[in-house]
C-alpha cells in the first residue's frame, strides 16, 4: 500500500472513532432518558411529579390480577420491589400472569393510575405442547 | 498477476458481466426458498404458545431488519473502498444500495408496527430499538436526496462516502438496544454466542426466510447498480456496445 492511500486508510479511521466517540457521549448524556419505562425499584427511589406520566414495566405478579368488567388492579414487579397499577380499558391478549408489561400513567400514592397497557413479550418462540412439558 | 486481477474486478464493465451471469441464478434460487420457506413458515411451522399465530410475521420481519442492517454494513466497506482507492464502482454501489436499504427499513418497521398491534397492543412506541431504526431509515432517505443535490459527482461520492462512515454508528446501536436500555422490543433471539431460543421447529425456514429474502434483495442491488453504472458511464463504448 503506498503513502497516499496510507493516509486515507487512517482518515477512514479518523472518521470512523470520532463519530462512535461523539455519539458515545451523547448516549452516555442521556444515558437513562433512553430507557423506553421506569422499574418498581427506580420508581420508589425516583420522586416523581404527581401530574408526571410516565411508564414503568416489569413482570405481571402472579396472583395479583383482579378483573371486574373493563377495570383491572394489578401488580407490576421487578422481583425486589412492586406497584400496583388500576386500569380501566382493552387490554393486549398477551397480558398475562407472570410475561412482561408496560403501564403508562400518573403517580398517585404509590399507585399508577395507567391510561395504556402494553404487553412485553419476550425472545422465547416454541410450540404450545413444548411448553406444557417443560412448565 | 494480483493487481491486475482486483484492477479488472473493480472495472465496471467486468462488474456488469459478471453480475449480468450470475443474475438468473441467484434470482431463482433464492425466489424458491423464499417461497419454500413462507409455506413452511406460515402453514406448516407450529403455532407459538404465547403469540399464537401472529408470531408468523417473523418470516417477513426479521429477514427485512437483518438486511436494513447488512445493507449499510455493505455501504460503509464500499465507502471505505473508495475513499481509499478511489474505486468508481464502489461509489456506484453506494448510489445503488441506499434506496433499497430505505426499501427494507420501511419494510421492517412497517412488519413490526403490524406485528405490534396484536402482540404489543400497540403500533408505534419510541422504544430505542424502534427510534434507532426509523434513525436508519431515515439516514438512508437522506443520503439519496443529499447525493443528487450535488451537481457534481465526484464531489458527491466523496460527501456521500463519509456520512456513510460516519452513519455506521447507528448498526452496533440499533444491534445493541434492547441490552442497553429497557425496551419494549424484546431482546435478541439468535445471537452468535448462545443456544437460539427459538424453537427448531420455527428457527428452520426463518434461515430459509433470511436466506432467501437476502438473495432477492441483492439481485435489486444488482439491478440497481447496473442503473447507476449505465447512467454514470452512459458515454464509454463499451455501455453503448452492451445496451
Amino acid at each position: 500500500m503506498n503513502k497516499i492511500r496510507k493516509q486515507r486508510l487512517f482518515n477512514v479511521f479518523l472518521i470512523i472513532c470520532v463519530s462512535s466517540l461523539g455519539v458515545f457521549f451523547i448516549l452516555k448524556a442521556l444515558n437513562s432518558n433512553l430507557d423506553y419505562f421506569y422499574t418498581p425499584s427506580e420508581v420508589l427511589i425516583a420522586n416523581i411529579p404527581q401530574d408526571k406520566r410516565i411508564k414503568i414495566g416489569g413482570m405481571v405478579k402472579k396472583d395479583s390480577v383482579d378483573r371486574n368488567g373493563t377495570k383491572v388492579i394489578f401488580k407490576i414487579t421487578d422481583f425486589e420491589n412492586t406497584i400496583e397499577v388500576h386500569y380501566e380499558g382493552v387490554i393486549p391478549d398477551l397480558f398475562k400472569e407472570g410475561s412482561g408489561v408496560v403501564a403508562y400513567g400518573k403517580i398517585r400514592d404509590k399507585t399508577l393510575i395507567a391510561e395504556n397497557i402494553f404487553a412485553k413479550h419476550d425472545e422465547n418462540y416454541m410450540p404450545p405442547n413444548i411448553e406444557i412439558s417443560s412448565g | 498477476m494480483l493487481k491486475k486481477l482486483y484492477h479488472q474486478f473493480a472495472s465496471p464493465k467486468t462488474y456488469v458481466v459478471l453480475v449480468d451471469k450470475i443474475y438468473p441464478i441467484i434470482f431463482y434460487t433464492s425466489l424458491i426458498t423464499y417461497v419454500f420457506a413462507l409455506i413452511w413458515g406460515l402453514a406448516f411451522a407450529p403455532s407459538d404458545y404465547m403469540q399464537g399465530n401472529s408470531y408468523r410475521i417473523i418470516y417477513m420481519h426479521v429477514p427485512a431488519s437483518f438486511l436494513s442492517e447488512s445493507l449499510y454494513i455493505a455501504m460503509a466497506i464500499a465507502a471505505a473502498i473508495f475513499l481509499i482507492w478511489k474505486v468508481k464502482l464502489a461509489a456506484y454501489i453506494i448510489k445503488a444500495i441506499a434506496p433499497i436499504g430505505a426499501l427494507v427499513a420501511f419494510l421492517a418497521l412497517v412488519s413490526g408496527s403490524i406485528w405490534g398491534i396484536p402482540t404489543w397492543g400497540t403500533w408505534w412506541q419510541w422504544d430505542a430499538r424502534v427510534t434507532s431504526t426509523l434513525i436508519l431509515f431515515i439516514m438512508y432517505l437522506g443520503l439519496i436526496s443529499l447525493h443528487s443535490s450535488f451537481t457534481n459527482y465526484e464531489k458527491a461520492d466523496k460527501f456521500i462516502s463519509v456520512l456513510v462512515l460516519i452513519g455506521s454508528v447507528n448498526i452496533p446501536i440499533i444491534k445493541k438496544s434492547v441490552d442497553w436500555w429497557n425496551t419494549l422490543h424484546q431482546p435478541a433471539s439468535i445471537t452468535l454466542t448462545d443456544k437460539p431460543s427459538i424453537d427448531p421447529s420455527m428457527l428452520y425456514p426463518l434461515f430459509l426466510s433470511m436466506l432467501g429474502f437476502s438473495g432477492l434483495i441483492i439481485c435489486l442491488v444488482i439491478l440497481s447498480s447496473k442503473v447507476q453504472i449505465f447512467n454514470r458511464e452512459g458515454n464509454k463504448t463499451w455501455v453503448k456496445y452492451h445496451v
